[in-house]
């Protein structure tokens, strides 16, 4: 009797070693879940959200804060994606955060441009250049299109220009079935 | 010399129409009225314009510069004049404009100072560069940069060289070889030393009997290991995984490339092309263009670079009522061209004018029965219903799971189908969305990046000036004790956790002990009129009652009175 609770008790004992251990050795750092849904949005970080960029926004919607329609960057598709990985219902981009819009980026009239550095300061992702009193231009390929140069822009020099569609970033369409001729 | 081949798992035996025009020998192109060269010469690869309207250009001087990793260069087709420099169409299924440099010729044909290059003599990498200056790239079809695919020279034990032309309707590699096995040869010799192979193997397709017998006797000439193999005529045996599998037995497992395995593989028209640019230093400027179909005089013809379609395809005879449209490439890899403005490419092997005659419209799609002659047909061994199924769905990451980009896109499954589905632009679509997704995926990162690399320089700034600042207030304070304020160091609070207010407080302190010391300051040793007239204000003050208002008017003159 003694001999079996004394196995039992030791078993108990190693096995729970082993759990410390392993919860020790195979600790995750950070919030997987954070991530993955970090890595879903489109990082913009224009805070269209309501939230400081698209980390917070994540962490938000992995503590059940946000709902997953808060993004028009992503739009639909990030909608879809969202409620894929979260399990939710699809649900429409809510108007209150704003319109699904074609990819834009800014673009500085160097002509107006002060040189105030304000729209520098605003950029969450260093795409523009330029010194006080010196003309600023902004890097188009580092540009998110996130539209938070343009409030603080004294001269309202900043426009939002569409991305035209080029050889090398242009699709092959979804075939489509001619419905007269099918028919 | 016999050989034993090994086959490659399905393709199809469509009709090859190659007798329409592989029977006259190749004519030059005359220079048409004007050239419009892009400075990118496929969806990948751009070059840097070199040239600026008004400029004289000389034939084979470099218009573009290479750039980035894919990059080649661009040369002016024939000596003229830049009369332009803006976007055109290219001839690109999307029918999309790209930067291309308009060249009026003037007929005369003055070539720049050509450099021949020793390529036993110099250095291996000299002459990759050399061969990426003088804009070589492969003319099968892709058009990928030569330099890049020569590699490092090293671990390549077989140079195929591609002749087979397996794609219905296209003699222009077959002419080539009739009428240029030597200077062929002697490129592929010079790519075999180049890419360090010991055997050259010229694989081409048994139904041109008299391009393996040029080729034959060509080879002949030269020392050993040269071997000149006819392959069964079969589409899709110019595939470069197909063609080395027919040749060598080696298989290219999914998502792997022949350098991998000791094999690498040029076609026969980038060997001469390699020629041309080593033995005379000629850049490429010119290519050989089958002009067939629906027209009067099918043939081959050496048409510049930048030469407008339309021109090139009157030289075989007027425009038929019936051509509905023109396929640029062949009629199962090539696309309808969206104009016939646009110019010839590196990569135009092949112009054909399509009527309803030649090309039936394809049935209405139904369907899919999951019969699997699809799979049966397919020379990449994939399963082309099961790709049709995640493209169709937008399932891509499931599509690329079934190996999607291991498609050729060599439309024997669309060839095949019972239920006329155009597969391949299912195939096309999917792998389109798939790299669109991927260039944002890769935006969103480097944005990411960015943001956070931000907030951290913002992080950092805000810690150095805290730093700075205490650094000052230390400074600050140690200057004061020095300086013997007891007074002051015992206002100040002391070892201030915060050095900002801690600063504050000492320049407080001082602010104060100056006032302490500079406000009688202005009251003491006056003159004997100063002080009368101080004394007549005060008394005109008091007369009027102001002295003793207490408001911050009269509050400066209290020090005064009082004095």
């Amino acid at each position: 009797m003694l001999s079996a609770l004394l196995i039992m008790a030791s078993i108990a004992v190693a096995l729970g070693a082993v759990l410390g251990y392993a919860a020790i050795r195979f600790k995750v750092e950070g919030d997987p879940l954070v991530e993955k849904i970090d890595a879903i949005l489109p990082q913009t970080q224009c805070g269209q959200c309501g939230y400081p960029g698209c980390k917070p926004y994540a962490q938000a919607i992995a503590n059940g804060e946000a709902d997953i329609n808060q993004c028009p960057p992503g739009g639909e598709e990030g909608i879809r994606k969202l409620a894929d990985l979260l399990g939710r219902e699809f649900k429409p981009l809510s108007e209150e955060h704003g319109v699904e819009k074609p990819k834009s980026v800014a673009f500085i009239d160097e002509q107006r441009c002060i040189g105030c550095t304000l729209c520098i300061q605003a950029c969450p992702v260093d795409a523009i250049v330029g010194a006080a009193k010196q003309m600023h231009t902004v890097v188009a390929p580092l540009c998110t299109g996130c539209e938070l140069c343009i409030a603080p822009c004294p001269v309202d020099c900043i426009t939002m220009e569409a991305l035209p569609e080029t050889v090398e970033t242009w699709k092959w369409k979804y075939p489509v079935v001619d419905i007269r001729r099918a028919a | 010399m016999t050989m034993r081949l090994s086959g490659f798992h399905g393709g199809i035996e469509p009709d090859a129409h190659k007798h329409e025009s592989s029977g006259a020998p190749i004519v030059p192109a005359p220079l048409p009225a004007r050239l419009v060269v892009p400075l990118r010469q496929s969806a990948r690869a751009v070059a840097e314009c070199l040239v600026a309207p008004g400029q004289q250009v000389l034939k084979g001087e470099r218009i573009g510069a290479p750039e980035g990793v894919l990059g080649t260069a661009v040369h002016a087709p024939t000596s003229g004049t830049v009369i332009e420099v803006a976007e055109y169409p290219m001839p690109h299924p999307s029918g999309l404009s790209t930067l291309s440099v308009v060249i009026e010729p003037d007929g005369e044909e003055r070539w720049t100072a050509l450099h021949p290059f020793d390529w036993r003599a110099r250095p291996r990498n000299e002459a990759l560069a050399h061969l990426r200056d003088c804009g070589i790239v492969g003319l099968g079809g892709a058009t990928f940069p030569s330099h890049v695919k020569l590699g490092t020279g090293t671990g390549i034990e077989v140079l195929i060289l591609n002749g087979a032309e397996c794609e219905p309707w296209i003699t222009c590699d077959d002419r080539l070889m009739r009428e240029r096995a030597a200077d062929i040869l002697a490129g592929a010799q010079i790519l075999r030393e180049l890419i360090g192979a010991g055997r050259l193997v010229v694989g081409i397709e048994d139904n041109k009997p008299e391009a393996i017998e040029a080729m034959h006797a060509a080879a002949a000439g030269l020392d050993g290991g040269v071997a000149v193999v006819p392959v069964p005529a079969r589409y899709p045996a110019g595939g470069e995984k197909q063609l080395i599998r027919t040749l060598t037995g080696i298989e290219i497992p999914y998502g792997r490339l022949g350098g991998e395995f000791g094999v690498q593989c040029f076609n026969v028209a980038t060997a001469h092309a390699v020629y041309r640019a080593m033995a005379f230093g000629e850049p490429m400027v010119s290519r050989v263009v089958t002009l067939t179909g629906n027209v009067d005089r099918p043939g081959n013809v050496e048409a510049l670079i930048g030469t407008p379609i339309e021109d090139l395809l009157a030289l075989a005879g007027p425009r038929r009522a019936d051509t509905d449209r023109v396929l640029m490439g062949g009629p199962m890899m090539g696309f309808a061209l969206p104009s016939l403005t646009v110019p010839v490419l590196k990569a135009t092997n092949c112009l054909i004018a399509a009527s309803p005659r030649l090309f039936p419209p394809a049935p209405p799609e139904q369907a899919c029965i999951r019969c699997g002659a699809c799979a049966r047909a397919c020379p990449a061994e994939l399963q082309p219903f099961e790709l049709y199924w995640f493209a169709r769905s937008k399932n891509f990451g499931k599509a690329q799971e079934y190996h999607l980009f291991d498609c050729i896109e060599c439309g024997c499954c669309a060839y095949v189908c019972p239920a006329h589905i155009p597969l391949v632009d299912y195939y096309r679509f999917a792998k389109s969305e798939i790299w669109a997704r991927e260039r944002d995926k890769s935006a969103a990162d480097q944005a990411r990046e960015r943001f956070e690399f931000r907030n951290w320089r913002q992080e950092r700034e805000k810690e150095e000036k805290a730093a700075k600042l205490a650094a000052k207030a230390a400074e600050t304070r140690a200057r004061l004790a020095a300086e013997g304020g007891e007074a002051v160091a015992a206002d100040a609070p002391p070892a201030a956790e915060d050095p900002k207010k801690a600063l504050i407080a000492a320049a407080l302190a001082r602010a104060k002990a100056q006032q302490a010391a500079a406000a009688p300051k202005n009251t003491e040793g006056l003159s004997a009129g100063t002080q009368a007239e101080i004394d007549e204000i005060e008394r005109r003050r008091r007369a009027l009652g102001l002295a003793e208002t207490a408001d911050g008017t009269a509050a400066p003159d209290t020090p005064a009175r009082d004095a």
